[in-house]
């Protein structure tokens, strides 16, 4: 507004004081606040004493300090050093690294699948859109578990070892799970991922030059050669430059089992597919609803004004619709790392199956079960905030 | 400003100068977050008064009127209804809600209800009425609005002009004292602007007291015992329509008689 | 496209009526559209073509050409063994069928059951008729669910009783997700005021609530219920298993369910509360005439989708060994005779699954349509 210098134009609102008075709608407010928080503080009270009392007469001793007992309790697989000699802490460490491995790769395949069904969703060709109708719906209408149970049977029933698939040189698939080739990991193999990880930081920084220098000049500079350098050219040129080792590690039968090669067990292959295929039928409907609520007078209007389709779709549309993807999308990732706890029906030891484990060895119910929620609890705020900053950025993005 | 009411057809005023006035407002302050909306309003109407508020948008006039029924809370001053204050106590809220009827921009009418249900919800609710009898009541007010035959409608099927005379069926339902209008007809379509208004001048001749917020000149002058200005929120200039619109005295009512002359 | 007439003469001057060409409209036209296209899509749609065909042969030379519906003796089943991945086993299902549906509750009682889940699809059928929305319809569930109990547990009007240990398959499916959902919906409705109001205690409980039980995964509640329940009760007192997982799926359900009615609330326009408030309702009274009445209308759709979900999760229970439709199909392929026909069992179990979801999601789906038509 205007005319500042009217003194009245700086009042500020005054405070009021509440009346103890059941007719006064901030007492009653604060009545009914304390009349509720007090039955929730009761129960809760109530229960801990009931379980405190509980304790005692089973004569359970709380705490966490079981943690560093020896576990003595075997995993198939860890990304870590295990060894049943290790304490309960290394064990369920092991499990929340073996959650984080599903969820991380499930997460990025559900995704690559769900974006293409939902794409194949809307395809003109009838016949594919139809295929993806029908995946969608037949795979939402199943009970995840079910799915789950039912490709870990499919798994088990194929032949042993000694007769395994062979669809492709060094690949086999056999009831012992999926065997592929790999190569020895050397020093340079190390050298040349961080120089790949460098390149992405450097490529970031390009283009963000190439936008300073592109608002100064108007001039639009091409990206791709700069990707081509250094997230392909350097590697390969640092892992050269350290001798170029490339020994195959080729998985071979010896007697009953194989040996060498990448391992993917059966039961994080079944969690894995299971997982993935349930999550991408949910992906797909967000992205197709996605796609959808960019209207195409958007199209038109942006082809109107010169664009090239390309950059139509960068700048118009993907900025609309992820608008519109991102809220969902974050749920499912959420759902897919909450159902990878499912895992334990199948026998991949994720964090609760590890901490069942444990719970029902030291009969430290409370503190397992804190433990899984403590886990779960962080890796959905972890994701939740880290979405929560893409989708803030992106809106500015959009301005 | 529509030009379907003649000028000059001016409705005989009922005020009772005599009887307690029907809302009194003293110094008046509201405030929204650091924002000053209501400066110092100082407002009486008398039973029986019918008062126009007019003023550009963001001159506070909504909220002025909102405070009366309390749908919008002032912080300072003295706003007195029908010979109750309005405070934080719940028992006079219920109490001056029963006694004051509002009709709002958007209709905001129930669309899961009956045009009927509409009207005897808060007679049955509130009032405490048997249905029957709030039926009967409800029907008495849509032949006064002229929409009986919609009764068993729901709002959706019905046009905007059409229903907005059934909120201000549903407000009279109420019996209320005093009616409350937050700019009635800005949401219609051009033609249903009169077929509205008609019916605002039907009830003006029923005596009843009236606060209307419009830019309906032509009603202002049929109707309106006084028109009050309002910029900035502040009251800048009130009196009778034909004083208001011929001779403006302040710079700010010219302007703005000026803007919505242009305008149409 | 436009460009191609066939059959019909060009008429000079005024040609307004004319059939469309053949190949614009008509099944030829059609399939030219929308299978060959172009150059990419004709190879998409012959790959796709051929993938099918040869897929649902063999399919079908499993199931039904090659299938064994029956083995001597019950459970012969060297048989099946034979033509293991060349024609399916169903004599497992024509076996352990009733197993499956009804677990181990009595043989010659389980058309009890049996008729406990028609009372359940009636009670879904009945709730989801537009004509039946209306307060008879709390009535006609309580009826309902008095009857599921009656026949369930009998002990009166003559049927025997049978205890909750004996229950399993279809019905623990159905008890799990209906009565969770019963409970769970007034919780919800609760939690989702309580959310939106105005009292910052009350908000932040129902926040809490609602944040840390979506944070966890279900089966972290179900432990909780089986092994943490036992601890937080009193000496004496005790409540089942089955009990108890139904309160954990309630506490999970009315969460989800919560945030649903939420986002109804919050899309009902602010004139709506204002007109209530103007009209002197209490707070109650406008949230049961006003507000609920079409917050909750809004937001049917993905009301029933959640209960699809619900439905589905009930199969977790699994995990804690109550005996549900799946668990009862796990079960049913542990002895000896019948080892490695799981296939055949959870397709059986999968296609009931589908019917109950398919059914629900099609429902959701057509109500969507229609709402989003009427959408004023």
């Amino acid at each position: 507004m205007s005319s500042t210098t009217d003194p009245r134009l700086l009042r500020r609102p005054p405070k009021k004081g509440i009346r103890i008075s059941w007719a006064d709608e901030r007492f009653r407010a604060i009545i009914w606040q304390i009349l509720i928080v007090g039955v929730v503080v009761a129960v809760v009270w109530w229960l801990v004493r009931n379980t405190q009392h509980n304790l005692e007469v089973r004569r359970i001793a709380t705490g966490f300090g079981f943690l560093q007992r020896e576990a003595g309790l075997p995993i198939a697989e860890s990304l870590i050093d295990y060894t049943p000699q290790d304490t309960y802490l290394t064990a369920l460490m092991v499990g929340v690294l073996n959650t984080l491995k599903v969820a991380v790769v499930g997460v990025i395949l559900a995704t690559i699948l769900g974006t293409i069904m939902g794409i194949a969703r809307l395809s003109k060709n009838w016949l594919v859109a139809k295929l993806a109708g029908v995946y969608v719906e037949v795979i939402r209408d199943l009970p995840l578990l079910l799915q789950l149970l039912f490709w870990y049977t499919i798994l088990q029933s194929l032949p042993g070892p000694r007769q395994a698939m062979n669809p492709v040189e060094g690949v086999f698939l056999s009831n012992r799970g999926l065997k592929l080739p790999w190569i020895e990991w050397e020093a340079a193999h190390q050298s040349a991922m961080w120089v790949f990880v460098a390149g992405c930081v450097a490529l970031w920084a390009v283009r963000r030059m190439q936008r300073k220098s592109q608002d100064a000049d108007g001039q639009q500079r091409a990206l791709w050669p700069w990707a081509l350098g250094f997230l392909v050219a350097a590697p390969v040129a640092v892992w050269a430059a350290m001798g170029a080792p490339w020994v195959g590690d080729m998985p071979a039968l010896r007697g009953f089992n194989f040996r060498g090669g990448l391992t993917i067990s059966p039961e994080y292959f079944a969690l894995l597919i299971g997982l993935v295929t349930y999550t991408a039928g949910f992906i797909a409907e967000i992205v197709r609803a996605g796609i959808l609520a960019v209207h195409t007078g958007q199209w038109e209007a942006a082809e109107a004004t010169g664009m090239r389709r390309p950059q139509v779709l960068k700048l118009i549309v993907l900025p609309q619709a992820l608008r519109v993807i991102i809220p969902p999308m974050t749920s499912q990732f959420l759902n897919l790392t909450k159902n990878s706890s499912l895992a334990v029906a199948i026998g991949y030891q994720d964090i609760v199956s590890i901490a069942n484990t444990t719970l029902n060895q030291t009969g430290q119910a409370i503190e397992g079960i804190a433990i899984i929620m403590g886990v779960y609890l962080t890796i959905s705020l972890s994701i939740s905030l880290f979405m929560n900053w893409y989708n803030a950025k992106i809106a500015l993005v959009e301005r | 400003m529509s030009d379907t009411i003649e000028a000059g057809l001016h409705i005989e005023s009922v005020v009772r100068a005599d009887a307690p006035p029907a809302i009194v407002m003293e110094k008046v302050n509201k405030w929204f977050g650091a924002l000053h909306v209501l400066r110092d309003v100082t407002l009486n109407v008398a039973l029986g008064e019918r008062v126009v508020v007019c003023g550009p948008s963001g001159s506070g006039k909504s909220t002025l009127i909102r405070c009366i029924n309390r749908l919008e809370q002032h912080q300072e001053g003295r706003i007195v209804v029908e010979g109750m204050e309005l405070t934080d106590d719940l028992r006079s809220l219920d109490a001056i809600r029963r006694e004051v009827g509002m009709v709002f921009q958007s209709f905001n009418l129930f669309p899961h209800l009956t045009v009927l249900e509409n009207c005897t919800l808060a007679p049955i609710w509130v009032r405490k009425m048997p249905k029957a009898e709030a039926e009967a009541l409800g029907m008495e007010y849509l032949e006064r609005v002229k929409i009986p035959e919609q009764a068993k409608k729901y709002p959706g099927q019905l046009s905007g002009g059409q229903q907005q005379r059934v909120a201000i069926a549903r407000a009279l339902c109420m019996k209320p004292k005093i009616m409350l209008f937050d700019e009635p007809t800005s949401a219609l379509d051009p033609e249903m602007i009169k077929e509205v208004l008609d019916t605002m001048v039907g009830l003006a001749a029923t005596g009843m007291t009236m606060v209307c917020v419009t830019h309906e000149m032509g009603f202002a002058r049929q109707v309106a015992d006084r028109v009050v200005f309002m910029d900035r929120g502040e009251i800048v200039e009130s009196g009778t329509p034909t004083e208001m619109f011929e001779t403006p005295r302040t710079d700010r009512l010219k302007l703005f008689l000026s803007q919505i002359l242009r305008g149409h | 496209m436009s460009d191609i007439t066939l059959g019909t003469p060009a008429v000079p001057l005024a040609a307004p009526e004319r059939t469309p060409p053949v190949l614009v409209a008509g099944p030829l036209a059609w399939a030219r559209q929308n299978l060959f296209s172009g150059w990419i899509s004709t190879a998409v749609t012959l790959a796709l073509g051929y993938l099918i065909i040869t897929r649902a042969i063999s399919f079908i030379d499993w199931a039904f050409l090659n299938a064994i519906w029956v083995v001597p003796g019950g459970n012969q089943t060297q048989v099946c063994r034979d033509m293991k991945g060349i024609g399916a086993c169903w004599a497992v299902i024509t076996e352990k069928h009733r197993f499956i549906l009804f677990g181990t509750y009595p043989y010659d009682e389980q058309w009890r059951p049996a008729l406990a889940c028609l009372v359940f699809v009636g009670l879904y059928i009945v709730s989801a008729m537009r004509r039946f929305w209306r307060k008879e319809l709390a009535l006609i569930w309580v009826g309902a669910l008095a009857i599921i109990g009656v026949l369930m547990w009998g002990g009166v009007l003559g049927l025997s009783f049978v205890p909750q240990e004996r229950w399993g398959g279809l019905p623990i499916t159905l008890i799990l997700s209906t009565f969770g959902l019963a409970f769970a919906f007034p919780l919800a409705i609760m939690v989702a005021l309580g959310r939106r109001s105005k009292m910052p205690a009350i908000k932040m409980l129902c926040v809490l609530y609602v944040e840390l039980i979506r944070g966890v995964p279900l089966i972290s509640l179900l432990f909780m219920a089986s092994v943490m329940f036992p601890l937080f009760l009193p000496d004496g007192m005790n409540i089942d298993k089955l009990l108890r997982a139904q309160v954990a799926i309630i506490l999970f359900a009315g969460a989800y369910l919560a945030e649903v009615v939420r986002a109804g609330l919050q899309a009902l326009p602010k004139g709506q509360y204002e007109a209530a408030d103007a009209m002197g309702l209490s707070y109650w009274q406008k949230t049961a005439f006003i507000v609920l009445p079409q917050a909750l209308k809004m937001v049917i759709p993905p009301l029933v989708n959640t209960f699809i979900g619900f439905f589905k999760d009930t199969s977790l229970v699994l995990i804690i060994g109550i005996f549900d439709l799946l668990t009862a199909g796990k079960t049913a392929i542990v002895e000896p005779a019948w080892q490695g026909f799981g296939i055949e069992v959870y397709v059986f179990v999968g296609v009931i699954y589908f019917i109950f979801c398919y059914a629900m999601s099609k429902y959701s789906q057509g109500l969507e349509a229609e709402l989003n038509n009427r959408r004023r």
